[in-house]
């Protein structure tokens, strides 16, 4: 099938991809309020229509039945996957689909170098973008595999370390890199011996990167996934980008940048929040450090308070002020809809209600705003770290519901272990706190947590859920 | 187009996406990842390129392989992200509406 629009000069198409790009940029700029966001989610599909659009019609289609299955059959899997999705499950899909960009992106740079070796022509630009967008695109889509799979429970989220661990990552990124050199110089130095037309050098960095991907990802913990998630998303963007350079491309160029700047910001935000430098998170090992049953028990034995909802219920009615505080026990126990209840009939009642939201409360950047959204909660009711930390001490009741270490006290005292230095909710300066936990278990990071056993702390054990629909029972039979 | 002009594109887009993503509040920082991871997709158009006129079949065969894991990316992409939202819409609206 030749091309439709095959007459459409250069310069005409670079034109559409500069509009499809400034749709980009529009689009992002949209999301910067809530109420524009979705306009310009929908902008931001234009120009992806606009962008795959034009480029159907220019290019000449050697096999049409098969690049329109391709779409089909990737359109009806993606639509089927968005639509049976569970917001829980929210993090883990993200992730799978971010590994699916950055795989195309290394395919296709592989496909490029075929087709450039195939008719004997040789650019140092096209090898070495190739390269860099094979390694970078096999990481992501092995790292994304790994961190998907963790987070939906089919890999061990725990982080799982060995001796010699650095060792063996720095070796497949030495191989995966020399494959790329290879890749580049081989032509050069012994010209006389062509490349085999299906480029070994190339496969043999995407297997290298591939198994680096796997590495990288498995030793970190559930927790850190945030980060992770964040990173891979930085990495699928700079993998289209440098598929730009090697297509010559300017819109790839444009929106991988933009998403790889996304990405970036969003994992130095969350390294910052937790106090931690990204190098901490990928080769640090939390965990590591965690203390002994016995000192926990030392430090809870005889001073945890228990209540019940019925005397919860008595608190909330004579408090004035009362702070949620969710952890990513709330988005296990789906308890959010039985949160926004309980907020929404203390507020009818005349008590002003706040979310405090620690922004790595649970597995994916902004993860408890799209939970309590979806139990309708008002985007004005949440309150992020720094806005909520002066008001505690004048605030009656706090309820943490599933979360532990973004609540520690011991973030802001203790010198060493891996949470210490980490920016916490001061849930302890509120004049009673009600936790709800299902057990006195520690945190992800494995450190005891005294605020438990704090003098104003009363423990509501249960699960999330059905703990907070007693107590808004409770609070209905009696208003 | 020189390599040097590609690297100006680069260079300005990050320098765009850098202002601009930093004014995104917290709140939605999960949209903003899974719209960006969307707009990711766009190797999508490559892989069109290399599926429809890859010169031997194993290029083709790859390049069919990244239609669909690109397109994947990208429908699904955008349709998660605006779910997402209409959930911060709805919200928005009843808090209006009382």
């Amino acid at each position: 099938m030749a091309a439709i629009l095959g007459g459409l000069s250069a310069s005409a198409l670079a034109f559409v991809y500069l509009i499809a790009g400034i749709l980009f940029i529009q689009g992002l700029r949209d999301m910067t309020h809530p109420r524009t966001a979705p306009r310009g989610n929908l902008i931001s599909a234009g120009g992806m229509a606009l962008a795959v659009g034009i480029t159907v019609l220019v290019t000449d289609i050697l096999s049409p039945v098969l690049l329109f299955a391709g779409l089909l059959v990737g359109a009806a899997i993606g639509v089927w996957l968005a639509v049976t999705v569970e917001t829980t499950e929210m993090p883990q899909l993200v992730g799978l689909f971010n590994g699916f960009g950055g795989g195309a992106s290394a395919l296709v740079a592989g496909a490029e170098l075929i087709d450039m070796f195939g008719t004997g022509a040789f650019q140092v630009g096209v090898t070495s973008t190739a390269a860099l967008a094979g390694i970078i695109g096999s990481v992501t889509f092995w790292g994304s595999l790994v961190a998907a799979g963790k987070l939906h429970g089919v890999v061990d989220d725990s982080a799982v370390r060995y001796s010699g661990e650095q060792a063996v990552k720095a070796l497949f990124l030495v191989l995966s890199v020399l494959a790329g050199l290879h890749l580049i110089v081989r032509p050069n130095l012994l010209g006389a011996v062509p490349l085999a037309g299906w480029v070994p050098s190339y496969w043999v960095l995407v297997a290298a990167a591939s198994i680096l991907g796997v590495l990288l990802v498995i030793p970190i913990g559930g927790a850190d996934m945030p980060v992770v998630i964040a990173l891979l998303n930085s990495y699928s963007g700079l993998a289209a980008a440098t598929t730009g350079f090697v297509l010559d491309n300017s819109v790839l160029i444009i929106a991988g940048t933009l998403v790889g700047a996304s990405g970036l910001i969003l994992t130095v935000i969350m390294c910052e929040s937790m106090n931690r430098s990204l190098a901490n998170v990928f080769f640090g090992g939390i965990g590591e450090a965690s203390e002994s049953g016995e000192e926990m028990e030392d430090i809870y034995e005889g001073n945890i308070t228990t209540t019940s909802p019925e005397e919860v219920e008595m608190t909330l009615d004579v408090a004035d002020r009362v702070v949620i505080v969710p952890g990513y026990g709330m988005a296990v126990a789906q308890a959010q809809h039985a949160v926004a209840e309980l907020a929404e009939l203390l507020e009818k009642e005349g008590v002003d209600v706040e979310f405090g939201i620690h922004p790595v409360a649970g597995r994916m950047p902004g993860h408890m705003n799209v939970l309590l959204a979806e139990a309708d909660v008002p985007y004005e009711k949440l309150r992020d770290l720094e806005e909520i930390n002066p008001t505690f001490s004048q605030t009656d009741v706090v309820i943490v519901i599933g979360a532990n270490d973004v609540v520690n006290p011991s973030a802001n005292t203790a010198d060493s272990g891996p949470i210490a230095g980490m920016p916490v909710l001061n849930v302890g300066e509120a004049r009673t706190v009600i936790v709800n936990k299902r057990s006195l278990s520690p945190g992800f990071s494995g450190v005891p947590n005294p605020l438990f056993a704090q003098d104003n702390t009363n423990m509501l054990f249960g699960d999330g859920k059905e703990t907070m629909q007693e107590l808004v029972n409770i609070y209905k039979e009696n208003h | 187009m020189t390599f040097v002009q590609n690297l100006t594109f680069f260079v300005l887009a990050a320098f765009v996406g850098y202002e601009i993503i930093t004014k995104i509040p917290t709140n939605l920082h999960t949209p903003l990842m899974s719209g960006a991871n969307a707009i990711s997709g766009i190797t999508l158009i490559g892989s069109v390129v290399v599926a429809g006129s890859g010169s031997t079949t194993l290029a083709t065969g790859l390049g069919f392989l990244a239609v669909v894991m690109a397109t994947v990316n990208v429908v699904g992409g955008y349709l998660v992200t605006n779910s997402m939202l209409d959930q911060f819409r709805s919200s928005d609206d009843r808090r209006r509406g009382d």
